[in-house]
């Protein structure tokens, strides 16, 4: 029968879903589920934790990481008044022109210019990274979730949350295992030795990246900024706000799109309602 | 003349010289329907409406979308989702809008399996049907590349990689394809152009699928055609209210996705910026093509001296192509499967097969994921070629009712089907 069938295969929808979500390529451990305060449909980006999490940004990231989709203008969005928007516009070094004489010319930054990058181009940006890219940072929280499995807020924090001066004990272990397994399916040729895992030369070991290592050395330490309202700079107070930062860069519209969500659904509730009175209405007839 | 009267003479003076009153009367507000169809037959009307929809927002973003590599990843993650009034709400409705769009026309699709629509006098329109699906599918692929991510890059790149599968003139027509001798900027602004143009071909392909439709009306549940008056209802109101309350359903789930989800069906790779020089850790289509996708990388042998991606790329297209040989591959009479026993369960393991291809679509073909795929693909072409030419001779049919209205009006309905009567 059709309803039964349906559900058959609705349910063998679900699973495929699932488990399609648990392969990747290199590996690396799920971000734990953080409770974020923009996450629901009712969810709202913290105005305070905004300007803390900017101020990160400002002073720890904006060293490598671009932003290059992001304007000054869009700051007045985290609280920010005109005069501070435009100061923190002028911090910036624009290069404009040409003018009259036909010269390119510095003057600072204006509310309506973009985020100015740290680099000149992405060569540079490798030069100054040991070969690695420090990607732009405007659209990164919808680029790293994973559909069944996290958010890209969730990725983002435990990435700056996750490292290690050494590989723990109970991960090496766990590594060790997963290798073993690995070697069950190879070849007897082609087994690997297990070994421990070792981080690279220049590279810092961290669970949450994929492959365990990542060229970014650990960008956060207690007190490596001084919040302008007084919260504690920890690690983690640190991590939280300036990945709400990036969650409100990455998607500016996530208020009002929910707002006129709900808006929207009800209004649709409703109508159905009413067109489904009147179907049976005009059906009664029929029956 | 009265002032109330004076439009209705001015539609006759209208109608005279250009029907489309007439028309609109007998197509939309007389058209005899089969009195019994249930919210199944929703699904055409739901497309036509999406379509419109598509259109839309899409002309929306075209005023905003700049078609050049360097350009138009910006002109839709900036431009249009950050400083255009209302750009995410038309972006997030066009994205989500293909899949809903594709749900749609599968669900659509396997209402025409499952009840034989597509039987004898309805071929046409089942043809119809699958170009509209094929048309869809290339609509969906070049609009995917337009964004510029990584995911649009390397799908252009695997997918027009296909046909240089074809021997002898393979490569030269993939050159062709890109416009150079990479997927680049040529590529991407004939791909625009393409993609403002096949909405519009569809848009005629849905006319002649309703003009095809419309000759001989619906098929409907019982399978069984229209004999006695009472057979039949106007579609209009019972029919408008019908599907007007199906679209406001539809149009919940739609903005569920669209307000709290709006990322949930894509890949989030793709707002990752192309990449020529970096090919993504996966490169998997969206959902819509998952089935598709399998079929293709399950082949991962020679046979002779036919190479594995010659047979991957024919077994791909030959799996929508056997569609069209489909009302001579059922050789059933009976077009309804509630009548038919055997096929009623054969059609379920079809459906969890079509959804197993879906899921060895999103992963890596490897070890018994691989094998998983070959024995889906396998019996893909089985259940077609096979199954349904084996299945009409054999089966042997449950008794048809005489009439619709004698089925639907003079219950008890027997007793199997009991269950389903209330809710068709
Ligand atoms: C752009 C996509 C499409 C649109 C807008 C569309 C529209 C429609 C509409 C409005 C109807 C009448 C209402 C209904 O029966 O649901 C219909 C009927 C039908 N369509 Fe489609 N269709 C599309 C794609 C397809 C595809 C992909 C197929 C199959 C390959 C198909 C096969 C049929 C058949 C067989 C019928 C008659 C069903 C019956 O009377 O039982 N259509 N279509």
């Amino acid at each position: 029968m059709m309803r039964r069938g349906i559900l058959a295969a609705l349910s063998a929808a679900v699973i495929g879903l699932g488990v399609g979500a648990s392969v990747s390529a290199a590996e690396f451990e799920a971000p734990p589920l953080q409770d974020w305060s923009f996450s629901g449909i009712f969810g709202a980006y913290e105005k305070a934790s905004l300007q803390r999490g900017f101020q990160v940004y400002r002073e720890v990231c904006a060293g490598c990481h671009s932003m290059k989709l992001v304007a000054y203008r869009n700051l007045s969005a985290l609280g920010y008044s005109e005069k501070e928007v435009k100061a923190f516009a002028a911090e910036a070094e624009v290069t404009d022109g040409p003018n009259d004489d036909g010269e390119m010319f510095p003057r600072p930054g204006l509310p309506s210019d973009r985020f100015v990058p740290p680099f000149a181009n992405d060569q540079a940006a490798r030069a100054a990274n040991n070969g690695a890219f420090p990607p732009d940072l405007s659209v990164l929280t919808k680029a790293r979730y994973r559909r069944m499995g996290w958010e890209g807020s969730d990725y983002i924090y435990a990435v700056l949350t996750g490292y290690h001066d050494e590989p723990p004990a109970d991960f090496q272990e766990k590594y060790r295992e997963e290798q073993k397994k690995k070697n069950k399916d190879r070849e007897e040729k082609d087994k690997k030795e297990i070994k421990d895992f070792q981080v690279a030369e220049g590279m810092n070991f961290n669970l949450y990246f994929p492959g365990y290592q990542i060229a970014m050395p650990p960008p956060l330490a207690d007190d490596g900024v001084e919040f302008a309202d007084g919260t504690k700079a920890t690690v983690k107070q640190m991590a939280k706000d300036v990945t709400t930062f990036l969650a409100w860069a990455a998607e500016p519209e996530m208020e009002e799109r929910k707002r006129l969500g709900i808006k929207v659904i009800l209004f649709l509730l409703v109508l159905t309602g009413l067109l489904f009175a009147l179907k049976r209405k005009i059906w009664a007839d029929l029956h | 003349m009265t002032v109330s009267e004076w439009p209705k003479q001015a539609v006759s003076w209208f109608d005279e010289r250009l029907p489309v009153f007439t028309f609109m009367q007998h197509e939309l507000n007389e058209y005899p329907t089969p009195r019994n169809l249930s919210y199944w037959w929703n699904f055409g009307s739901l497309a036509g409406i999406v379509l419109v929809v598509m259109i839309a927002t899409g002309i929306v973003l075209a005023m905003h979308y700049t078609p050049h590599v360097d350009m138009a990843y910006d002109s839709i993650e900036q431009r249009i989702m950050r400083d255009v009034n209302y750009g995410w709400l038309m972006r997030y409705v066009h994205l989500n809008g293909a899949s809903m769009f594709f749900l749609l026309v599968y669900i659509h699709l396997f209402r025409g399996l499952y009840y034989g629509s597509y039987k004898a006098p309805r071929e046409v329109l089942w043809w119809l049907g699958i170009i509209l699906l094929l048309l869809m599918m290339m609509t969906a692929f070049m609009g995917y590349v337009l964004p510029w991510g990584q995911m649009s890059f390397w799908a252009a790149t695997v997918i027009t990689n296909l046909f240089s599968a074809i021997p002898l003139i393979g490569d030269q027509i993939v050159t062709w394809l890109w416009g150079g001798f990479a997927v680049g900027n040529p590529t991407l602004n004939r791909f625009y152009s393409l993609h403002y143009l096949m909405p519009f071909v569809i848009v005629g392909v849905v006319m002649l699928h309703l003009v095809a439709l419309h000759m001989h009306g619906s098929n409907n549940p019982l399978g069984i055609d229209r004999k006695e008056e009472r057979d039949s209802i106007p579609f209009h109101p019972y029919y408008t209210i019908k599907d007007a309350l199906g679209l406001g359903v539809f149009f919940i789930v739609f903005a569920v996705f669209v307000f709290f989800a709006p990322n949930f069906l894509g890949e989030a790779e793709n707002y990752v910026r192309a990449n020529p020089f970096q090919t993504p850790a996966e490169i998997v289509p969206d959902w819509y093509f998952l089935p598709y996708y399998a079929i293709l990388r399950s082949i991962t042998f020679d046979i002779w001296f036919i190479p594995a991606k010659l047979i991957g790329v024919t077994a791909m297209f030959g799996s929508l192509m056997l569609l069209f040989a489909l009302p001579w591959l059922d050789t059933s009479k009976v077009r309804s499967a509630r009548f038919r026993p055997i096929y009623k369960q054969v059609y379920w393991v079809f459906v969890v097969d079509c959804l197993v291809l879906g899921w060895v679509g999103a992963n890596r073909p490897e070890g018994h994921i691989l094998i998983i795929g070959q024995v889906a693909t396998a019996y893909y072409f089985l259940h077609f070629l096979v199954l349904m030419p084996l299945i009409g001779w054999f089966e042997k049919p449950r008794p048809l009712p005489d009439s619709i209205s004698k089925a639907v009006l003079e219950r008890p309905a027997p007793p199997a089907e009991a269950g389903t009567g209330g809710a068709e």
